[in-house]
């Protein structure tokens, strides 16, 4: 139980008052990390609030596809926290969602979001600071690398099929800007493409 | 219906590779009932038809249509559109129809990247540098190609389906299920299912159909097929380390592939319940690998040398983060990585299982 004093305070955050502020997707386990969120609350750490929480029994219930609806639904970063490997109240389903997140991020990797979006955290019931800690940093390191832009209809899609074409005609790897209007067809909601 | 009384059927392929097609006629001898139940009114891949006499029905007038193949370009969507409004059952057959398939997987390239590979590469020949443009004043008049989409689309990603048959290609013997049942319903003799059911396929995986024995639940090593020298003819080809999609796919096939010894790719989409089948799938195969520690992890994971490509090879246009996304659009910062490239390791905060 030595890690509570021995991590850095978050960085320091950007100057200005319209400095980003990261959209975070939080899953911590009932048994540690729920409870070291909690701990951290109750004994008033500061922390940045951008990581909204959800309570699973256990990171080993995380299903991949709840991250990916995250990101798709427009968070900028998610973290996955958990017991320390060996105190997983569920005996070893911790270590299950490590494989998983492994797996995932290099799966998430390949469709172009950056690894750092996607982070596991572990944190035992007792270790508030350090839980405000890693969230701090994890919130900084996504606040560096800037939104995901990961809305429907693509801040940098080229948009119409004319739009397309041209680009296809100039090789340019730099698409022109884009309006909601341009793409051909509405995108369907989530509910309508995953029913 | 049309004025002898049969139900009128047509058959189309957007972007596809036609074998869905060859799929229906594989019926052998049932295609002659198919004839002899139907009028044919549209089916490029087997009679002569002009766009102009489909533009020229009225609403509806088409009783049943199998459209195969993906929206990649305006000519797809205009016959989407149009086969949509003109008939009263439209059925995304096969899985580009449906989930967007192996041409989904163009979506993971901005459309000039894809263009580039197909007139720049290396193996193609062109010195002029030509590209395609949509009008060219031939000495004979104006010709006119479609253009791409940006991103490519699934049928029901852009008209209403009434029915999904999944599949690359649907089994043959599926189809003359449900071709048999169209006829049943056409004389009455039997009712539709659900609006928006899946059709010709079954609800549970193709491991429930596998007839190979599954016993231990640990991967120690991905292996490729081709790489391998020796594979027990009676044993799970996941347990013997062959990436098998079986875990997460609709079974309907009969396990075709693992029967003939090659793994399940995964054609027929995801199960029932299934969000996305790239998800469900990573997971159950995390799920199985015999590793605790990070860097053991990785190096068995290292194995799978095309992660996304083995999990989304036929969802990709379909799945949560990918459904429907100019690939220019997905971050907005750094292009789509294709390979894996290096990364931190999972967690700075947890390197290892000590504490």
């Amino acid at each position: 139980m030595s890690t509570t004093t021995t991590h850095a305070p978050a960085g320091p955050a950007p100057a200005g008052g319209s400095a980003f502020e990261p959209v975070m997707i939080g899953f911590t386990c009932n048994w540690c990390s729920y409870r070291a969120a909690d701990l951290a609350g109750t004994a008033r750490i500061k922390y940045p609030p951008n990581v909204r929480l959800i309570r699973l029994m256990c990171s080993g219930r995380l299903d991949p596809a709840f991250v990916l609806k995250a990101f798709a639904e427009g968070a900028d970063g998610v973290m996955v926290s958990g017991c320390w490997p060996g105190e997983c109240h569920y005996i070893e389903q911790n270590i299950k969602a490590l494989r998983r997140l492994t797996l995932l991020r290099r799966v998430t990797e390949a469709m172009g979001i950056e690894p750092a979006r996607l982070q596991l955290l572990w944190a035992s019931a007792a270790e508030g600071q350090r839980f405000a800690n890693e969230v701090g940093r994890i919130v900084e390191e996504v606040r560096a690398l800037g939104p995901l832009a990961w809305g429907r209809d693509g801040a940098r899609s080229p948009g119409s099929v004319e739009a397309a074409l041209a680009l296809a005609a100039t090789g340019s790897s730099d698409p022109p800007p884009v309006s909601p209007a341009d793409i051909d067809q509405p995108a369907p909601a989530l509910a309508e493409v995953t029913a | 219906m049309s004025d002898n009384g049969k139900p009128r059927f047509a058959m189309y392929w957007a972007a596809s590779c036609g074998g869905c097609d060859i799929a229906v006629l594989n019926i052998h001898e049932k295609i002659a009932e198919v004839a002899a139940a139907f009028e044919i009114v549209f089916w490029p891949c087997v009679m002569d038809a002009k766009y102009a006499d489909v533009e020229a029905l009225p609403d509806g007038s088409i009783d049943l249509t199998l459209f195969s193949g993906s929206i990649r370009n305006d000519e797809n969507l205009h016959l989407a559109k149009l086969l949509r409004r003109t008939s009263k059952i439209l059925v995304a057959f096969g899985s580009c129809a449906s989930e967007g398939c192996i041409p989904g997987l163009a979506n993971l390239s901005p459309v000039n990247e894809m263009v580039a590979t197909a007139f720049e590469t290396q193996s193609t020949d062109n010195p002029g540098h030509v590209r395609p443009t949509p009008s060219w004043a031939s000495p004979e008049g104006e010709i006119r190609i479609p253009t791409l989409a940006p991103v490519l689309r699934t049928l029901d990603q852009v008209v209403e389906v009434d029915y999904i048959m999944p599949g690359c290609p649907p089994e043959s013997a599926r189809i003359a299920e449900v071709v048999d049942l169209v006829i049943a319903v056409f004389a009455g003799r039997a009712e539709l299912p659900p609006k928006g059911s899946v059709i010709g396929a079954g609800t549970s995986t193709v491991c429930d159909q596998c007839a190979r024995q599954r016993d231990v639940k640990k991967i120690a090593a991905f292996t490729r097929i081709q790489a391998t020298a020796h594979l027990d003819p009676a044993i799970c080809l996941l347990e013997q380390g062959i990436p098998c999609s079986g875990p997460a796919t609709r079974d309907g096939c009969g396990a075709l592939c693992p029967a003939a010894g090659a793994p399940c790719i995964g054609c027929y989409g995801g199960s029932d319940g299934v969000m996305d089948q790239g998800a469900r799938l990573l997971s159950a195969f995390s799920s199985v690998i015999d590793a605790r520690e990070p860097g053991d992890i990785e190096r068995i994971l290292d194995g799978l040398p095309d992660p996304l490509g083995t999990f989304y090879r036929f969802g990709l246009a379909r799945s949560i983060l990918r459904a429907s996304r100019p690939a220019s659009a997905g971050n907005g910062h750094e292009p789509p990585v294709t390979a894996r490239a290096p990364g931190p390791a999972l967690a700075g905060s947890a390197g290892g299982t000590d504490r």
